[in-house]
């Protein structure tokens, strides 16, 4: 038998020009023009977004957080990739 | 306020953390206390995530069962500025409702889940909304007492600590303002205005002057679950606290609109700063909590309906959009995706 | 009749029919197949109200009389209002809604485009705000009467069911009257032999993507814009003045 539960979409609005798309939540549709529709009626009441993406929540693809060690603590000890690292001597301009 | 029968399920909660590590137990409690944000996926005893889908799914359905009692006096509404501000109010509750099932998905649980439960009657809301619309000045009162307390309770959630529930939160809160202020509004105007619009706003603040008051539950010393909730942050202030804070900010509000609060106990207190309140007759906030209230019945069965009523419909969008591989209108969805890049 | 005549009985018509289906969408809330339709429907009869609102303080202003958007609204009896069959008929189901609110729409949102090229200034700057209400209305109710005509058996039954029995109103909306030739005349208004056209042609198409049949010509049902309404408008506006009624002379 169909399932006719309408499938999950995840929200993202772009608030104003010069900002990026930002997760807001979830609505429930049963296309993808739907899901649209709902996101603007659910999250843009008062004006908050210039654009939305919605995404069937099935397929976004994530990080694992119980992997999370391995995936993100190899970039904390490259500390040579932040311009702070570096000490640039009094005189020297525009670096 | 959403914790009502949660106490129930405390001894299998138990169970489960027995089988938890409790390192991992002490590692989730170190996060929590050091204010880290709990996000989905992220490792949690059973009995957080179980207490936390339950709350925030009986938050959910207290705004959606909280549409009826307010929605009752939509076609009435006395002049088309209120028809469109108590439109706007019931809306958002609607959008609240649906803020919080999105965050309560994030735990493992279904909107159908959710659902199920409410219609059930295994889920609970809130109490207040077991009790009848019978004036427009009720919808004035309940604007001003249910929505204050309402935002009292709210305020503090914002800080809790699962990240898609306190940022719902933070999204409800500021919605939320704007509907004390109107049903404060609705019930000045009556204040000032005739005879019969002067005693219509009393007897609404005399029958849901004592349900506001109970909106906060028990005190804590009743409820061993409480404490758990404190210390994994979910719950941040008790009860009591909440209870006594809405009745210092409402009474001297009573006073300005000239209404009389049916407690003859009430008396402001110059040495701690806070009112004296009288009894609370629990059995009534219990009767109601069971299902022995005026509207139990009716809010479920209007829920049911609805959703009854609109089984058809939710079909034929399911084998339409089956029909069309979800890709109804293709060149518009392109075009909608073309507009994010970059 | 005189132009401004004319022009205060095309305004208050409009703000009828903006009214009563306002009134009509709001009974809906609490009812949506689901949570996400309850918002769609809440954003519908704000609009609906709005335009009500902007269209009644007009014809009061025009009126001269001291009438306010409420007084038009709540102290009206049923035979003074000028709105068409169509938007009085109660709701029944969601099919039942979406193909009222489809028949209308059609109309409504060419009837509004034209408006915006009317001489009356204050009407076509009150098109132009309704015009993008309508169209995104339009865009929504099309979209459910395709999904309900080409879903399941059992919906697309229900929804011809639905046409069948609201074509008989159609005919009102392109019935022409006196102010509707004294305002085409005075005001630049819209050709409702030509909306006729226009609106024909959209059905064709829609009608068809839902897989539909259309209703056969028959006979048309009126009277709505010279206040002979049908029976459930009596109800309607009971239930939405009652608290003005009972407590005349009162600030809400």
């Amino acid at each position: 038998m169909a399932d006719d539960n309408w499938p999950l979409y995840e929200v993202f609005i772009r608030s104003r020009s010069g900002l990026s798309h930002r997760h807001a939540g979830s609505v429930h549709a049963a296309d993808d023009q739907m899901a649209l529709d709902h996101a603007r009626d659910v999250y843009t009441r008062r004006n908050e977004g210039v654009s939305i993406w919605v995404v069937r929540s099935s397929e976004i693809v994530a990080s694992d957080p119980a992997e999370s060690a391995a995936f993100f603590d190899p970039a904390d000890d490259k500390i040579y990739r932040h311009p702070t690292f570096y000490e640039i001597p009094d005189g020297v301009e525009n670096l | 306020m959403y914790t009502q029968g949660l106490d129930q399920s405390g001894a299998k909660a138990e169970q489960a953390s027995a089988a938890e590590c409790s390192a991992d137990l002490a590692r989730f409690q170190s996060r929590v206390d050091a204010e880290e944000k709990i996000e989905p996926k992220d490792w949690m005893p059973e009995a957080y995530r179980k207490t936390l889908v339950r709350q925030i799914s009986q938050h959910a359905h207290s705004e959606i069962i909280g549409m009826q009692p307010e929605g009752n006096w939509l076609t009435r509404a006395p002049t088309l500025k209120r028809k469109a501000i108590l439109l706007a109010k019931v809306q958002d509750e609607a959008g609240h409702g649906l803020y919080l099932y999105s965050a309560g998905e994030t735990l493992g649980t279904s909107r159908e889940q959710m659902v199920d439960g409410l219609l059930s009657g295994k889920a609970k809301y809130s109490s207040i909304f077991n009790y009848p619309t019978l004036t427009w000045a009720d919808v004035g009162a309940i604007g001003w007492l249910v929505d204050g307390a309402a935002i009292m309770n709210q305020i503090p959630i914002c800080r809790c600590s699962y990240g898609p529930y306190a940022r719902a939160m933070v999204r409800i809160c500021k919605e939320e303002s704007f509907h004390q202020r109107q049903g404060f509004e609705i019930m000045l105007e009556l204040s000032r205005g005739t005879r019969e619009q002067k005693d219509m706003a009393q007897d609404a603040l005399d029958r849901w002057w004592w349900p506001s008051v109970m909106m906060f539950g028990p005190s804590d010393s009743e409820s061993k679950h409480s404490a758990q909730s404190m210390a994994w942050k979910i719950k941040r202030f008790s009860n009591d606290e909440l209870r006594q804070k809405f009745i210092d900010v409402t009474a001297p509000q009573a006073e300005y609109l000239g209404l009389r609060i049916p407690d003859d106990d009430l008396q402001y207190d110059a040495t701690s700063g806070h009112y004296r309140f009288g009894k609370i007759d629990w059995q009534e906030f219990y009767d109601v909590l069971a299902g022995n209230g005026p509207c139990n019945r009716q809010r479920l069965r209007h829920r049911q309906k609805a959703h009854d009523d609109g089984a058809w419909v939710r079909a034929a969008a399911r084998a339409y959009a089956e029909k069309h591989d979800r890709r109804s209108r293709p060149s518009q969805t392109r075009a909608a995706a073309g507009q994010g890049h970059g | 009749m005189d132009k401004d005549d004319a022009l205060f009985r095309y305004v208050l018509r409009l703000g009828d029919n903006a009214l009563v289906l306002g009134q009509r969408l709001s009974e809906l809330v609490t009812q949506a197949p689901e949570l996400e339709e309850e918002l769609a429907n809440a954003n519908f009869a704000l609009d609906y109200i709005g335009q009500a609102r902007l269209f009644y303080s007009y014809a009061g202003e025009l009126e001269g009389g001291g009438r306010s958007e409420d007084d038009f609204a709540f102290l009206r009896d049923g035979n003074k209002f000028r709105n068409l069959l169509l938007v009085e008929q109660p709701n029944g189901h969601f099919g039942d809604v979406t193909v009222r609110q489809f028949l209308f729409e059609s109309f409504y949102a060419l009837q509004l485009e034209a408006l915006t090229r009317c001489s009356a200034p204050r009407v076509a700057e009150i098109a132009v705000r309704a015009v993008k209400e309508i169209h995104y209305h339009l865009r929504h109710v099309s979209q459910w009467l395709v999904r309900l005509g080409d879903g399941t058996a059992e919906s697309h039954s229900r929804v011809q069911r639905s046409l069948d029995d609201q074509w008989r109103f159609t005919g009102e909306l392109f019935a022409v009257d006196e102010v509707d030739e004294a305002f085409e005349r005075e005001w630049n208004g819209p050709r409702l032999a030509e909306l006729e056209f226009r609106w024909n042609d959209k059905m064709d198409v829609a009608l068809q993507e839902a897989t539909l049949v259309r209703p056969a010509a028959q006979w048309m049902d009126g009277g709505g814009r010279r206040g002979r309404h049908t029976e459930h408008f009596g109800y309607l506006i009971a239930e939405m003045q009652f608290l003005q009624r009972a407590y005349p002379g009162a600030r809400w």
